[in-house]
Formats: C-alpha cells, structure tokens, sequence
C-alpha cells in the first residue's frame, strides 16, 4: 500500500530552477514512468524522490507522510541505478544482502531473503560470483534483486535498460513488468525511451524542461496529447505537423484548409477557434495510407523498409517533409510520385499556442489500466 | 651503492609485467636497444660490487688486496651492527608506511569533500613532497624538533615542560616522523585520486542501502582503494628501503647505531672505514634484501591489480 504525492515539488540550483513546480499523484501498484527529453529533469525528479537531492520547494508525500527531510535509506524505497553501481568488490550474494547486513539482520535470516529474491530473478547459481564475472543483464538483475531484497514500499528505476543491447532490453522490458505483477509494488521508472515507456506504464509522465506537460495511461497520451510537445514525443516514427487554417468551425466538426488547397473536416470541438485561425494539423504515420486520389501529394526521398512495415519519407511540394507508414509489401522506390490520403478521424488539430483542440470523442481504450483489479495474495 | 638497489629491483619488475603480456616477438629489435642498455646499468654496478665484495680492498691500505673468500660476508654477518641496521630499516619503513597510508587515506577522504579553498588545501598538502629531502630534514632539526631553538621545544616551555631533545631521547622515531611527513602527499596524492575514480552512483547505492558514513567508508571506500592502497606500500617500500639524506643531516645514524638503517650501514664501511670490501658485501645484502622484499611485493600486487 503506497501512494506518491508530489505536491508543487521544485529544485533549484542557486539560480536556475531544473524542476519548476510538479504537481503528480502515484497510485498503489501503479507502473509509472517518467519520460522525456535529455535534461528535462526525470532524473532529477526521481533523485528528489529518493532522497538523493534536496527538495527546494513543495512537499514530496508517501502513504500519507511528508518525508522531504527523511534520509534516502528511511524513506523505503529503493533504486535500481542505470549504471547499475553494484558493489565490486562483493559477491552477488553480498551485494544483495548489504542493507540487510547495515540493518543488522541476522545471517540466516539474510540467506533466507536473498535465496528468495534470488529465485525471483533466476540468479539462484551466480550467488557466488563477483560482479564482474557477469553478463550486462545479469548485473541488471542483481541490482534490481538489491532493490527486491529489502521490500521497499516503492521501486525506482533510473533508466535501467539503457546499457543493454536491444534485444536484451526487450528481454529485461518484459521481465520488469512480469516481476511488477508478481511483487504487486509500485513502481516508478525513467527513460527517455518512449517504446518503454508506452509498453511498460500504466501511467506516463511526460516532462520537459522541468514541467509536467501531460500525464495518463499510454493510449490517451496516444490518441489524446494535450500539445504539440507531447503529440511529437509519443509514438514512433513521430507525429507529421501541417500548417493550416480554420475555414469553418461548428460544433461537431471543423474545416480546415491545408497550405496546398486541400480540405479536411477534423471531428473536434470547436471551442474558440473561428474561421481563419492558424492552426497546426498532427497526423500520425500510421493514419495515412497510399491511395488514388488524397489530400497530399510528394515525392519518396528516402524509403525504409522494416519488412512488416515501410516508412516512406516524403517531400511535399511546397517542401515540407512528411513520414508516411505503408505497407511492407508496396513496391514504391524513392523519387516516385505519390499521393497520400489522411484519415479525418485519426488527425489532431492544434491551435496557434501549440495546445491540442479536444477531440469529440473520447477513444474507448484511453483510460484502460493494464492492471485493473488484482487479486490481494 | 644504495642506487644499486633499486636499479636491481626495475628489471625484475618490467619481467614480470612483460612475461605476462603477450607480446609480439617482431618488437624485440625496437625493445632490445633500451632493454640492454638498462640490462648494462644494471649489471655493470651489480658486478663490481659483487667482485669488490670477495676482495681485501681497503682505500687506507694499499698493501692489503686479493682475495678475500667470504672474509668481508662473515665479518659483516657477524657483526652486530649489521643486524641493528637491518631491523632498524624495517622498523622505519613500516612505520613511515603504517603512518603515511593510514593518514594518507583519511587526508584523502577529507580531501574529496567539498569545502571552501579546497584546491589551496590540497596544494598546501602536496607541498611537502616539493621539497628536497635535505632540506626538509635540515628545517624539521633546525626549526622544529631542536631542543633549544625549536617550535615544539618552544610549546612545551609555554606549557612549562622540559623541552625534548628528539634526536637524542629518540633519534629513530624522530627520523620516522621526518620521512612520514615527506611521503604523506605522494600517499595523499593517489588515494585522492583513487577516491576520486569512484563511481557515485556506487555510493548513492550505498547510501539508499543506509550506509552511514562509518559503513561507507569500511564497506566501499576502502575495498575500492585497496589497489591504490598497494601501488602506494609498493613504490613507498622501494624508496623507503634506501633512506640515507634525512638521516645524514638529522642524526648522523646516532647516538650509537640508534638510527643508522643498511643505506647508511655502507655509507659508514665505504666512507667512513675507506673499507671497500666490507660495504660491498654490505652492498650484495641489500641488494639481496630489497629483492626478496620486491618479489613479496610485486608478486601480492600483480595479483591485487589482476583482480
């Protein structure tokens, strides 16, 4: 049972403010990860966390209790580092009972916690080695099974993938949200990885510069951005941006015109925009398709085929660059001419100040939890 | 007769690092030219002092001369002085080792916090070795430890207690706490920089495991020193073993034999007797010595650093 509640938390280094103001709640059992930009402040934020950097302002407050002034190793929790940091010089076992030995557990009792957590990350027969003598995901599961060891209230992982090899890193992604449902703890994670993010989290914090810009579930950051910032940095290959103006705004749809002529009814709210506003047209690679007849028309420069999918980076005639995903099997070879046709229900509109326009509907798995109710063991 | 020493210590080092490596056999003619000529610097000296050691070669009396046999090694052997020296060699190289590593790891431990004037302190700390061991000998016996016109002389006077003649009452541990301070910095100067080489996630790690500062240093600090920690005894032990300049200004190797070590055992046979032969057999002794202590050393470190 731990909750996390991070109440107008800032950090400033004499003058420069890195955190400025976050205001966040973390529930019990909730996978939440932090994600952003280098230097936006995720490490920074999850260091104040830990204890490991003074707060400057606000109130950080689990399970009811403010703990700004709780030193890091009293707060129970307990960090998983990117660079891993496990004990050279100790052996796996060691190095895994080490805050149990500085908590003046018992030998045996020690043995016992470490067999277990031990058993949980499959390390049963490297408990003798030495840190060195194991492979990168191996001391990735050490220093997760330190942090497992001494049951903390609440896991925090500073970008813990990051030195692992790709296949590796999908290896370990699915054994940390495994080992999350089996430990039922709450979790929070840094990276700047949005694929981790989106596939591990049941609630994403997207930072930048210090600032909260959106948080929620993987799929409203999907299909709901709250700006531009956020619509950019979820999904992969990034969200295409179009200039465009507002030709006619109702209640149930609104027409836009594209810089090339083109018209396009996008299902959002009208809210304040009025026929001629400036506003900017997101549409993800994934909701365009190749077709006869379509609002845009450009020229492949550069064509990647991933087998299942290509990407076909093209060049629109006033010279915009737009990424369109199509399918795996099309022929299409660089310099072709084609024509692209966007799917209205799929666009976002955002206004002149970048902030997203609310969409009419509500996507139906926006706010789907990947762990909605759990059985209490 | 004391370079010798150390030059025989080199090429048994740079063997044993180069037997481990595997080298390519196409670098031996690039190699060779130094390897032999650091091989003749070693040898040359080696040999003469080895040949002068079996000869009755006295400068005072030229009528003496030939053949020895092992006259000048059972002559030595058996003279008290010779042990005297010996066990005063070791007792000041462990000491000035035991004070230098000891301090030098806490200094270093303080050196790595962050305090205001922190490069001017660490500048102050290293001065020490700066300085010439003559010339710090000569101002630690003129302007420190001199019975009448010293500083502690002085302070314990203010404080109304007899002033201390240290060179007098205790000439070996005077030489000591002269020779520590000069290797105190070099000590400093690479546990500082050892220190400096930990990772900080480690200690964070260590801190969110709820080590103290005590348990810190114990569990994590020191481990992690401990390569640095026997690079330092290593190289300390091989200088140490020929301290002659501290106690020729200081003490003279007095009052008696107090605080003469084998350095300065020689320099007594060679210069001061004109007896060539016995401080050549004196000079094969350390010779000897020093190498069993180097093959101790190097082998425990060479081990230390594999790890």
């Amino acid at each position: 049972m731990s909750t996390i509640v991070l109440k107008s938390i800032q950090k400033n280094y004499g003058a420069v403010q890195v955190i400025k103001g976050v205001d966040l709640s973390i529930d019990d059992r909730e996978f939440c990860v932090f994600v952003g930009p280098s230097g936006c402040g995720k490490s920074t934020l999850l260091r104040m966390i830990a204890g490991l950097e003074e707060i400057t302002a606000g109130d950080l407050i689990i399970d009811g209790q403010r703990i700004n002034d709780v030193p890091p190793s009293e707060r129970g929790l307990a960090m998983v580092f990117q660079s891993y940091a496990l004990y050279p010089h100790m052996s796996v076992a060691d190095n895994m009972g080490f805050s149990l030995r500085l908590a003046g557990v018992s030998k045996e009792e020690r043995r016992a916690k470490v067999a277990e957590a031990a058993r949980i990350l499959h390390l049963d027969k490297l408990l003798d080695r030495k840190p060195k003598e194991l492979s990168g995901g191996q001391r990735q599961r050490v220093a997760i099974g330190r942090a497992i060891v001494r049951k903390p209230r609440v896991f925090l992982f500073d970008e813990p993938l990051s030195n692992l090899d790709a296949s590796l890193r999908v290896q370990m992604r699915i054994e940390l949200a495994r080992l999350h449902d089996e430990l039922a703890a709450t979790m929070i994670y840094v990276t700047h990885d949005q694929i981790e993010a989106m596939t591990m989290a049941d609630k994403i914090v997207v930072l930048q510069s210090g600032i909260v810009e959106q948080a929620g579930t993987p799929l409203e950051l999907y299909h709901h951005p709250r700006n531009l910032f956020v619509a950019g940095f979820i999904g992969s290959p990034r969200m295409n941006f179009l200039p465009a103006k507002v030709t006619a705004a109702s209640d149930g749809a609104t027409t836009i015109a594209l810089a090339n002529g083109a018209n396009l009814s996008i299902p959002v709210r009208a809210g304040r925009q009025r026929a001629g506003d400036a506003v900017t047209l997101g549409v993800r690679p994934e909701h365009m398709r190749l077709a006869g007849e379509g609002e845009l028309v450009g020229e492949v420069m550069v064509v990647e085929r991933l087998g299942g999918e290509t990407f076909l980076y093209t060049q629109l005639t006033d010279g915009t660059m737009l990424i369109v995903q199509a399918d795996g099997e099309i022929p299409t070879s660089v310099h072709e001419r084609i024509t692209i046709k966007l799917d209205p229900a799929a666009c976002h509109l955002f206004d002149s100040g970048g902030l997203a326009i609310e969409r009419m509907e509500r996507h139906p798995l926006a706010n789907l939890r990947r762990l909605p109710t759990r059985k209490a063991s | 007769m004391a370079s010798t020493t150390t030059a025989a210590q080199v090429p048994g080092t740079s063997t044993t690092v180069g037997g481990r490596s595997q080298r390519n056999v196409k670098t031996l003619p690039l190699v060779a030219p130094s390897v032999v000529i650091l091989f003749l610097w070693m040898i040359v000296p080696l040999a003469m002092t080895l040949w002068f050691s079996f000869q009755y070669y006295n400068l005072l009396d030229p009528s003496v001369g030939g053949f020895a046999g092992f006259e000048n090694y059972t002559f030595l052997l058996t003279d008290p002085s010779l042990w005297t020296a010996m066990m005063n060699t070791i007792f000041l190289v462990f000491w000035v080792l035991v004070i230098t590593v000891g301090l030098g790891t806490l200094l270093a431990v303080l050196f790595d916090q962050d305090f205001y004037g922190r490069s001017i302190a660490r500048l102050l700390a290293i001065a020490p070795f700066f300085v010439m061991p003559t010339v710090s000998a000569l101002v630690w016996k003129n302007m420190l430890m001199h019975p009448v016109n010293g500083l502690f002389a002085f302070f314990s006077r203010s404080l109304g207690l007899p002033a201390i003649d240290f060179f007098g009452s205790f000439p070996l541990t005077s030489v000591i706490i002269i020779v520590a301070w000069q290797w105190l910095p070099f000590a400093l100067l690479i546990l500082l920089t050892a220190i400096q080489s930990l990772d900080s996630e480690q200690k964070e790690a260590a801190r969110m495991d709820g080590a103290g500062p005590f348990s810190m240093f114990f569990f994590i600090i020191l481990p992690h020193l401990g390569r640095a920690i026997s690079v330092v005894i290593m190289i300390e032990t091989i200088f140490l073993l020929s301290v002659f300049a501290e106690i020729y200004v200081t003490t003279s190797g007095g009052p008696g034999l107090a605080s003469t070590n084998l350095a300065f055992l020689i320099y007594l046979r060679a210069l001061r007797e004109y007896d060539v032969g016995g401080a050549s057999a004196a000079g094969v002794i350390a010779v000897i010595l020093a190498n069993i202590v180097a093959i101790f050393l190097v082998r425990s470190i060479a081990k230390n650093i594999a790890d």
